[in-house]
């Protein structure tokens, strides 16, 4: 890494003469130089004490994009937000550097780190739409952040206009009076960028700012602030669960475990080759669109600050463990050009992460289908949603519905159940017409056809033991004695990787990847002949997404059960489906085996939703 | 690669037709409220096993005046007929007499009346001012002594029924401890209270000490759901001073929430003058209503319960469009 | 496809009553947490207090209530401990008298309205429709009413008779409760394990018994604990006015009226009764608040609460 100059045309006062932004690769190279330099950052509870991020340390130079990757629990929303001195309520920062331009921010008094917060560092939410005052007109919010650092700019108005036409919005006097609840997901995260560049600081700290928007929408977003970044010389920390969406932006990646980091490096080479066991976990559950691949998950639960242990935080969940990882903490070593923190770097380099292909096994087409989808048209109240979609879904395969938010997929899968009843058509289930709302159709009907939803926190009954929860379908649909009834239990807990202990506790007791493993034993339990899989992973981290998309497929293929699986993510179809109708707006785009969607789309919006996908490549330079 | 302004985004329509749309709405259900309330009120006064006149009366009553009574209330007509005459007199101004002095119910309730608007209107400008700074200044010193003393005072008195805050009142400030102020108002009925503005003092200490809790509880949640939210503390992130942040990012996020508790507790006054009044002595319509209904004195409870349910359902009206204007994200249609 | 297979698992045992001793346990667990909570403590500690007076009052009483056994107003002595009242009753005794029928009719009143408003707010939040309309429309008119101004309504023609009393009362209560548990229902009617119930197949009342009412649990403590409440100040308040039991009977709200203009004699005759009233009312509502507090989970500790979004989801403990 460069130690030459420490800050760049910035200087270290937060009035410093700010000259116009060079551009090209000439002036990147002559703003090389480290910005921000954090060491041994560490932010522990308020009241016991636990650590929540420990040792932290890395170095981010000027026009460069550091990506700060982690699972929730990981900590780097923590980190993130300490970058700009804050920590939430509870918490608070006890040790370390934060040195940004030579001046470390964790030492400044209040109103010194005030002034710098906006103006020499600045945040970009996750979630702009409750970041944004609901009550302030987004144009005010605009210029308040050129407001409360009067004399950092010279001409705040026209500033105002120039940071609105770098993001791409019109500085007209319409959208800059509107409220933030009348401008969509993309304005929103638009006008905080803005926000955020407005003065034009040395860091910005990005958290997810894409989650949430559209795939399009979100190559949009990340495209301006490379560009931003290159152009202003600006250093950036990206912070993110997604991978994909990482590796295409940053230059060097850091992956956060249990509160510190784990392994750090460039980009490419860290992708390609990853060393530390966790490291090559998460990259073995990233989903690709080009290669139909197993994922494999890692098994486990992050540990909680508090409960982190002697040694290697990961020991419990790593698949090289030795008896000295669980007492002795590794310290970073250099290895490859990366730092990790692993007590077997060396050992494990030399092994190769292996991902193996899935056997596709196409089933025959001749027979008739389980599921027959005609002309279906569906609306909410007056709004239609769903126009003349058609699908079908033979037995014994998986079906992938494919769109993004608003293209009608879960409306298909809620017509489909039985739950959503406003609808014109016909779908006919192993041959027989259904009829429109749950209420109507026969108990037979429903328990052939299952339906798991989405977020795993709402789906299952707080008041109820998983036990009670599983049983609770069979009881309802089949005549069992009690203990036939507990033994069906019992071993549809096995078939998800589920203990017997599972079954006296209450779902706020597990995670959110157990929970949806709750949800579907409950679907398996009476033995289904279709299952319908609405988002089921949307809501769960990678690693955990990994897992249960592995489940359903293993399960799937096992029980020979058709399968309708709803998903907004390309990449993720590849590994579990055999076809995949992608749907856009409410009608299909386009519909055929997986291989010819995915590799030869012949659709305007296939195409370009293809493109649009975050995979896991080598960052353009 | 450049997106304008998508005109593929909604656009927004900056009108104020949403306003007037729920005005004429809620207006609508009102009138049919106040219609079915005026049935409620009508069938619980004159709908009698047995006959109304009697039972005012007493059973042994020279059966001369119970005819004359039943005249008097329309006893010998049918139900319907009765309310007819009743519900047209509202609207023609024609109310009835007493059964207890034979006054028109109007010129007996008016003063009266006048008299409670006073009180009731004191109260709640005070009392809101003083819950709204009182709460802001809990919230913005959250977890401090102001703010554990206040949430310890509020959680006791909105225990407490009015009298004993009355008798209380009394205790300590005109017969035991202190001799300062009047424990009983020797207003006549009839006269207004503004001629002996030191009359209204107790009963308005009463009342506002009453509502102010409720008033502070609901600010104090309202600003502090708003500073610890999520644009607060990117405000925070931006650099903007902590001043700023409670008077141009909290304050206008906690007023709409807290106006529909000031308009609940403008409701609860409704309720609050009755006792209040009848300890003080303070000649309203909470006292007139006492009376009337140990005199079983049929008119004048009918009227004044329906004044009442009357300034209800408009304070729930006025509440809701104030809330509503302050709330920008309701107001304006995506 | 047999469905009537069983598995195999021979061992695969679970005593029905374990699962059934560990749902009880969960509301013990609850509550015992909110008397370890210092509002909760205090709460159940001041109306077990005045519950205890009214109800072993009685009994304890040195004189009958009834008897003119001094001077009007006489101050305490060592044989009248709290002095006279206005006809020279002992006050002493009187208090101790004075409070079970008030506790007995505020419980009646409270059950009354728990039970019709949750009725009513949970049918009109499940069913929908027509039904959920005229429910909120009647709602509505009631609530047009101040509570205590609803029951004068109600006793001004049949008078002050104790059922027609805890009647009314009970009725004003219903269309508040019927509101807060409508919109909690509303809630969880929407939530995701609600629709699961429904797919399979079972009916609308078996879904609002079985799946809706154990999560209303919360919701309907706290009303409960607020409606007792309401119904105390409202009943002690109408005694106050003069509709309550009728004299001679000794009840704390009809004493501090009848003893008001003595108070410069024997204040205590008037501050007695109304403290025991004070004392009952800010437990109550003390002890609903603890439990609402923890219930809810509003006492969460600060650093919990900003593991959340770090986490992605509630933290167990």
């Amino acid at each position: 890494m460069n130690h030459s100059a420490q800050g760049g045309p910035g200087g270290s006062s937060p009035r410093g003469q700010q000259a116009a932004p060079p551009t090209g690769d000439a002036a990147t190279a002559a703003q090389r130089g480290i910005r921000l330099k954090v060491t041994d950052l560490e932010v522990r509870l308020g009241a016991s004490g636990a650590d929540v991020v420990s040792e932290v340390s890395f170095a981010v130079r000027s026009g460069q994009v550091l990506g700060l990757v982690g699972e929730s629990g990981s900590g780097k929303t923590t980190v993130a937000l300490a970058l700009l001195g804050h920590a939430r309520r509870g918490l608070r920062i006890t040790s370390g550097q934060v040195l940004l331009d030579g001046v470390d921010l964790l030492g400044l008094s209040p109103g010194d780190l005030r002034a710098a917060r906006g103006a020499r560092v600045s945040y970009v939410p996750q979630d702009p739409s409750s970041a944004l005052n609901p009550t302030l007109k987004v144009g005010n919010q605009l210029r308040e952040a050129l407001l409360v650092h009067a004399g950092v700019i010279d001409n705040p108005a026209d500033r105002v206009a120039e940071v609105m036409r770098e993001v791409y919005l019109d500085a007209t006097p319409e959208i800059l009076g509107r409220y933030p609840h009348q401008l969509s997901g993309g304005q929103q995260q638009r006008i905080a960028l803005a926000m955020a560049f407005a003065c034009r600081p040395s860091l910005i700290v990005l958290d997810e700012p894409t989650t949430g928007l559209d795939v399009s929408t979100q190559r949009h977003v990340l495209d301006t602030v490379r560009s931003l970044c290159r152009s202003y010389g600006v250093a950036a920390v990206y912070v993110s669960h997604d991978l994909a969406v990482v590796s295409g932006l940053v230059s060097d990646v850091a992956v956060m475990y249990a509160g510190r980091i784990v392994e750090i490096g460039p980009t490419a080479r860290l992708f390609r080759e990853p060393v530390h066991p966790y490291t090559r976990g998460l990259i073995g559950a990233v989903p690709s669109p080009e290669r139909a691949e197993v994922l494999t998950g890692i098994d486990g639960q992050q540990p909680r600050p508090g409960h982190r242990g002697a040694g290697c935080s990961f020991a419990a969940r790593c698949g090289y463990v030795i008896a000295d990882c669980t007492t002795e903490a590794p310290e970073p070593v250099l290895i490859d050009g990366r730092t990790v923190r692993c007590l077997r770097a060396w050992d494990i380099q030399a092994t190769r992460p292996e991902r193996q292909a899935v056997v596709a096994g196409p089933p025959s087409a001749a027979e008739a289908p389980t599921l027959s989808v005609r002309g279906v048209s569906a609306s909410y109240g007056s709004t239609p949603v769903l126009f003349d979609v058609g699908l079908d879904v033979p037995p014994r395969a998986c079906v992938a519905v494919v769109g993004e938010s608003g293209s009608g997929k879960t409306t298909l899968a809620r017509c489909v159940a039985g739950l959503h009843s406003n609808w014109t058509g016909e779908i006919a289930f192993q041959g027989a017409p259904l009829d429109r709302g749950a209420r109507q159709r026969s108990r037979d009907v429903l328990q052939r056809v299952q339906y798991i939803f989405q977020n795993p926190y709402t789906s299952l009954n707080p008041r109820k033991t998983v036990g009670q929860i599983i049983a609770q379908p069979l009881e309802q649909f089949v005549d069992l004695k009690f203990r036939e009834r507990s033994a069906r239990v019992v071993q549809v807990l096995e078939d998800v990787s589920l203990s017997r202990d599972f079954l006296s506790r209450y779902p706020d007791q597990l995670s959110g990847g157990e929970r949806q493993r709750v949800a579907i034993a409950r679907a398996l339990v009476v033995q289904p002949d279709l299952l319908i899989c609405d988002e089921v992973t949307s809501s769960l981290d990678v690693s955990v997404q990994a897992i249960i998309v592995e489940l359903l497929r293993r399960i799937q293929r096992e029980r020979q059960l058709a399968m309708i699986f709803i998903t907004h993510n390309l990449a993720l179809v590849r590994s579990i489906a055999h076809s995949a109708v992608v749907l856009c707006d409410g009608a299909v785009a386009e519909s055929g085996p997986v291989e010819q969607i995915l590799e030869h789309p012949a659709d305007p919006y296939t195409i370009r939703l293809m493109e649009d996908v975050p995979r896991l490549a080598t960052p353009s330079r | 690669m450049a997106v304008a302004a998508a005109p593929a985004e909604r656009a927004a329509s900056h009108d104020a037709h949403p306003i007037a749309r729920l005005v004429r709405r809620r207006i609508a259900i009102s009138v049919v409220t106040l219609f079915l309330v005026s049935v409620v009120v009508f069938l619980a006064t004159e709908v009698l096993p047995g006959n109304a006149a009697y039972a005012i009366l007493g059973r042994n009553a020279n059966p001369v005046r119970v005819r004359a009574l039943e005249n008097a209330l329309h006893l010998n007509r049918g139900l319907l007929d009765q309310y007819w005459v009743w519900i047209s007199g509202l609207f023609t101004g024609n109310l009835g007499h007493s059964l207890v002095n034979g006054l028109p119910v109007w010129s007996y309730v008016e003063p009266r009346l006048i008299n409670s608007a006073v009180l009731v209107l004191v109260t709640g400008v005070i009392g809101s001012l003083a819950g709204v700074v009182i709460g802001a200044i809990a919230a913005v010193r959250k977890d401090g002594w102001f703010d554990h003393i206040t949430s310890v005072v509020v959680l006791a008195v909105t225990s407490l029924p009015e009298f004993v805050v009355a008798i209380a009142l009394i205790i300590l400030l005109s017969t035991v401890v202190w001799h300062v102020l009047p424990a009983v108002s020797l207003l006549a009925p009839g006269t207004y209270a503004w001629n002996q503005p030191q009359l209204l003092i107790l009963p308005v200490a009463t009342l506002v000490i009453v509502i102010v809790p409720y008033t502070v509880r609901m600010m104090r949640a309202a600003m502090v759901e708003a500073l610890e939210s999520d644009y607060v503390e990117m405000a925070r992130l931006k650099g903007v001073p902590e001043r700023r942040i409670v008077l141009m990012h909290a304050l206008p996020n906690a007023i709409a929430p807290t106006i529909q508790v000031i308009g609940l507790g403008f409701l609860y006054l409704a309720g609050g003058v009755v006792v209040v009044e009848y300890v003080f002595n303070f000649p309203g319509i909470g006292q007139g209503l006492v009376y009337a209904v140990n005199a079983r004195d049929i008119p004048v409870i009918q009227f004044i319960v329906l004044v009442l349910a009357a300034f209800y359902v408009v304070m729930n009206i006025i509440t809701d469009v104030i809330a509503l204007m302050a709330t920008p994200r309701r107001r304006i249609v995506r | 496809m047999d469905v009537n297979a069983p598995a195999a698992s021979p061992a695969a045992r679970i005593p029905q009553e374990k699962i059934q001793r560990i749902r009880r346990h969960q509301w013990a667990s609850v509550l015992w947490a909110v008397v370890r909570t210092p509002r909760g403590a205090i709460g159940l500690g001041l109306a077990s207090f005045v519950a205890g007076v009214a109800v072993i009052g009685p009994f304890l009483a040195p004189d009958s209530p009834y008897a003119l056994v001094t001077l009007a107003f006489a101050k305490p002595s060592g044989h009248f401990l709290l002095g006279g009242d206005f006809l020279g009753r002992d006050v002493l005794s009187r208090v101790l008298e004075g409070g079970w029928l008030l506790l007995v009719m505020a419980a009646c009143a409270t059950a009354l309205g728990i039970a019709g408003g949750a009725t009513a707010g949970v049918s009109a939040a499940y069913l929908r429709g027509r039904s959920d309309g005229i429910i909120m429309r009647a709602v509505d008119v009631i609530l047009s009413f101040p509570q205590l101004v609803f029951a004068l309504l109600l006793l001004s023609l049949l008078g002050p008779k104790l059922w027609l009393i805890t009647v009314a009362v009970g009725l004003s209560h219903a269309p508040q409760v019927a509101r807060v548990l409508r919109s909690a229902t509303l809630d969880i009617s929407e939530r995701d394990f609600v629709k699961a119930a429904e797919l399979q197949g079972m009916r609308p009342a078996k879904v609002m018994v079985k799946e809706i009412l154990p999560n209303l649990v919360s919701p309907l403590m706290v009303e409960a604990g607020l409606r007792l409440t309401y119904s105390i100040v409202i009943m002690a308040g109408l005694a106050f006015l003069g509709f309550g039991q009728q004299p001679p009977a000794a009840n704390w709200g009809t004493m501090i009226n009848e003893n008001r203009n003595g108070l410069p004699l024997n204040p205590w005759a008037v501050i007695v009764p109304a403290a025991l009233i004070a004392l009952l009312t800010i437990g109550t509502n003390t002890f609903t608040d603890a439990f609402a507090r923890v219930a809810i989970g509003v006492d969460r500790r600060p650093e919990e609460a900003a593991l959340l979004d770090d986490l992605g989801q509630e933290v167990a403990e």
